[in-house]
């Protein structure tokens, strides 16, 4: 902008700032929904009008946590007395939670979470470990039919889940490998190795080749030079890389509706298969949904500098 | 970037004489991935080539028959599957067309100095990194004839957004307006701040109005990295799944995406759903390679 500003400009910029601001409201708003409703009272989930303001309390996560039937007659005092604090939030909504003996019956929602935690932990490591070999393989040597093959992986990526599952499902079938934790690995992999290929070439793109020439020089191997001086190099952008994998495995829905229903469910395809039929109870299913979302967001504002190169692939690095 | 490689593998270099040879390196390092992605990837595409012409059905145990192009021929004429299509073209348009708006305005907004900018951004993009298919869930409870905070602010009493067929496919467009514009404007963001000043300067200096300088220079400069986020997101949207299935189950609102997952693990049509499946694919790929030669153009610049 020239070194002299118009008030007009001024004013412009302003305007501008309090539309971005309005803008960034708006955007929010449906997070602020699930993140509220997850700590709402039952009744006010569903007010007329909405609520907006109220005074928070966690019985919804107890509610996702624990096994709970509809009681039949009041609660004995005595029993109530002995209960502990979120034992009692149960009773007060008429339910009872579900014992084995003395032990709290857990509901399904842990077991899903966790699924989601492996499957995602396990096929990010080997994604990004697999694409940061491959990455220095074509960021530093002659490959014939290069940039073909980098499409090749990369095409990989865009495949249709739902059109890549129909095949999928029956090589799995075949072999014992549906409703697995490592058939949901494997699948996860093939998804992100081509990402991470892609994104970790452009990191090793961008360590000077002559940091391993003087190695070499210096008498290191190849691959002594490779651990040594480009994996630290490398470092941030692995993790980068990592936490963007980790990402896309945690929310990928079509593969682990599709290859799962039980024992390796994981929680995207769970969450709304809650819903179920009658009246949702959404302060218990937005507890869930805030739960599985917070990793995310977290990770959101680690990775704020790398987002762009992530989103394209690596091709703008800004 | 054929540059970049350093060595000429040459199997007796003073490197390998220490260790491993170069080109051993360069295969170890390649293959395992590119043998793993033909395997999970390309296998499967070849079984399920096989697979649509034969009426085989996967929950049935009956040997099946091959029928040639019969699958095709019938998709091809089926005017149901045509609807799908028509029903995608019309969620690509929309959700895509108010994307770009909505993504490249924000990015013209935010393209300016201002206390915690960089946290605003971040704010901005947390939709897109969310899962769809759980985001899209909770849409529902928004979208609430009955008790959804977005009929009580804009007064719509009990329009019933997903359920009423004529508007189910635009309620689902809207939430992926609201989930990937963050995607539009973090790409214009880059491709703003990208434009050289001294440019604006020159403008100013010449006293060119905004609409002029907005049309000859901002526009030009950013329009490859907007393609780019257009032909992504439009690839993305065509492949649409998890929002649309989770948010509605109205007919009308039923994707080729959600069409082939219902004839394949539904109807249980395997033959016939493998075919379609290849046609959905072919049109995936044209894109896919549109989307890479103009990545690759926006990279050598």
């Amino acid at each position: 902008m020239a070194a002299v500003r118009t008030s007009s400009e001024v004013a412009f910029n302003r305007i501008a700032i309090a539309a971005v601001l309005i803008a960034t409201l708006i955007f929010l708003a449906p997070i602020y929904w699930i993140a509220s409703t997850a700590f709402k009272p039952k009744e006010l989930a569903v007010s007329v009008p909405p609520t907006v303001l109220f005074e928070p309390e966690v019985t919804p996560f107890v509610r996702l946590f624990t096994k709970r039937v509809q009681m039949q007659k009041t609660v004995d005092p005595q029993a109530y007395e002995a209960a502990p604090w979120w034992e009692k939030r149960i009773y007060d909504g008429g339910e009872r939670v579900l014992k084995v003996g003395k032990d709290v019956q857990l509901s399904q929602y842990p077991d899903r979470f966790m699924n989601s935690l492996i499957v995602a932990v396990i096929s990010t490591v080997l994604a990004v470990g697999m694409g940061t070999f491959t990455a220095y393989g074509f960021s530093r040597f002659k490959i014939a039919g290069e940039a073909d093959l980098l499409f090749f992986i990369l095409s990989t990526r865009m495949l249709p889940p739902v059109v890549v599952a129909i095949p999928m499902f029956l090589m799995y079938r075949a072999v014992g490998l549906n409703d697995s934790h490592i058939g949901l690995i494997i699948l996860y992999v093939a998804f992100n190795l081509s990402f991470s290929v892609w994104l970790m070439k452009g990191f090793m793109d961008e360590i000077p080749k002559e940091y391993e020439e003087a190695a070499l020089v210096d008498g290191y191997t190849r691959m002594q030079a490779f651990f040594k001086i480009v994996l630290p190099e490398a470092a941030t952008g692995i993790a980068a890389t990592a936490v963007f994998c980790f990402i896309t495995a945690w929310n990928e829905y079509a593969f682990a509706l599709i290859m799962t229903n039980r024992r390796a469910q994981t929680a995207p395809p769970f969450i709304p298969s809650q819903i179920g039929s009658g009246l949702p109870d959404w302060t218990t299913i937005a507890a869930g949904t805030f739960l599985f979302l917070l990793p995310v967001a977290i990770f959101t504002f680690l990775l704020r500098n790398h987002l762009l190169r992530g989103v394209t692939f690596g091709a703008i690095r800004k | 970037m054929a540059s970049v490689a350093l060595t000429h593998l040459d199997p007796a270099s003073r490197a390998a004489a220490r260790g491993w040879s170069d080109l051993t390196i360069r295969n170890m390092f390649i293959i395992p991935t590119l043998a793993f992605l033909i395997v999970f990837n390309i296998f499967p595409l070849i079984y399920s080539l096989g697979y649509s012409f034969t009426n085989f059905a996967a929950n049935r145990s009956e040997p099946w028959q091959f029928v040639g192009l019969q699958n095709y021929r019938e998709l091809l004429s089926d005017d149901h599957i045509w609807s799908n299509f028509v029903i995608t073209a019309k969620y690509v348009i929309v959700s895509v067309a108010g994307q770009m708006i909505v993504g490249f305005g924000l990015a013209l907004l935010l393209n300016r100095s201002f206390p915690m900018k960089g946290l605003i951004t971040t704010l901005l993009l947390l939709p897109m990194m969310m899962s769809a298919a759980v985001v899209g869930l909770f849409w529902q409870l928004l979208y609430s004839p009955s008790w959804g905070p977005i009929n009580y602010v804009f007064g719509l009493g009990d329009f019933a957004w997903l359920s009423n067929p004529d508007s189910a496919l635009y309620a689902v467009a809207i939430t992926d307006i609201w989930m990937w514009s963050p995607f539009v404007m973090l790409l214009s963001l880059a491709g703003l701040s990208a434009v050289p000043q001294h440019l604006y300067e020159a403008a100013a200096i010449d006293r060119a109005g905004w609409w002029y300088t907005f049309t000859r220079i901002t526009l030009p400069l950013v329009s490859p990295i907007l393609l780019i986020a257009l032909i992504f997101r439009t690839m993305e949207a065509f492949k649409t799944f998890d929002i649309a299935y989770t948010m509605t189950t109205q007919p009308t609102a039923e994707l080729i995406a959600i069409r082939l997952y219902k004839q394949a693990f539904q109807q249980w049509d395997t033959g016939k759903s493998c075919a379609l499946a290849y046609i959905v694919l072919i049109m995936v790929l044209a894109i896919t390679n549109l989307y890479v030669k103009y990545l690759n153009k926006v990279k050598e610049r």
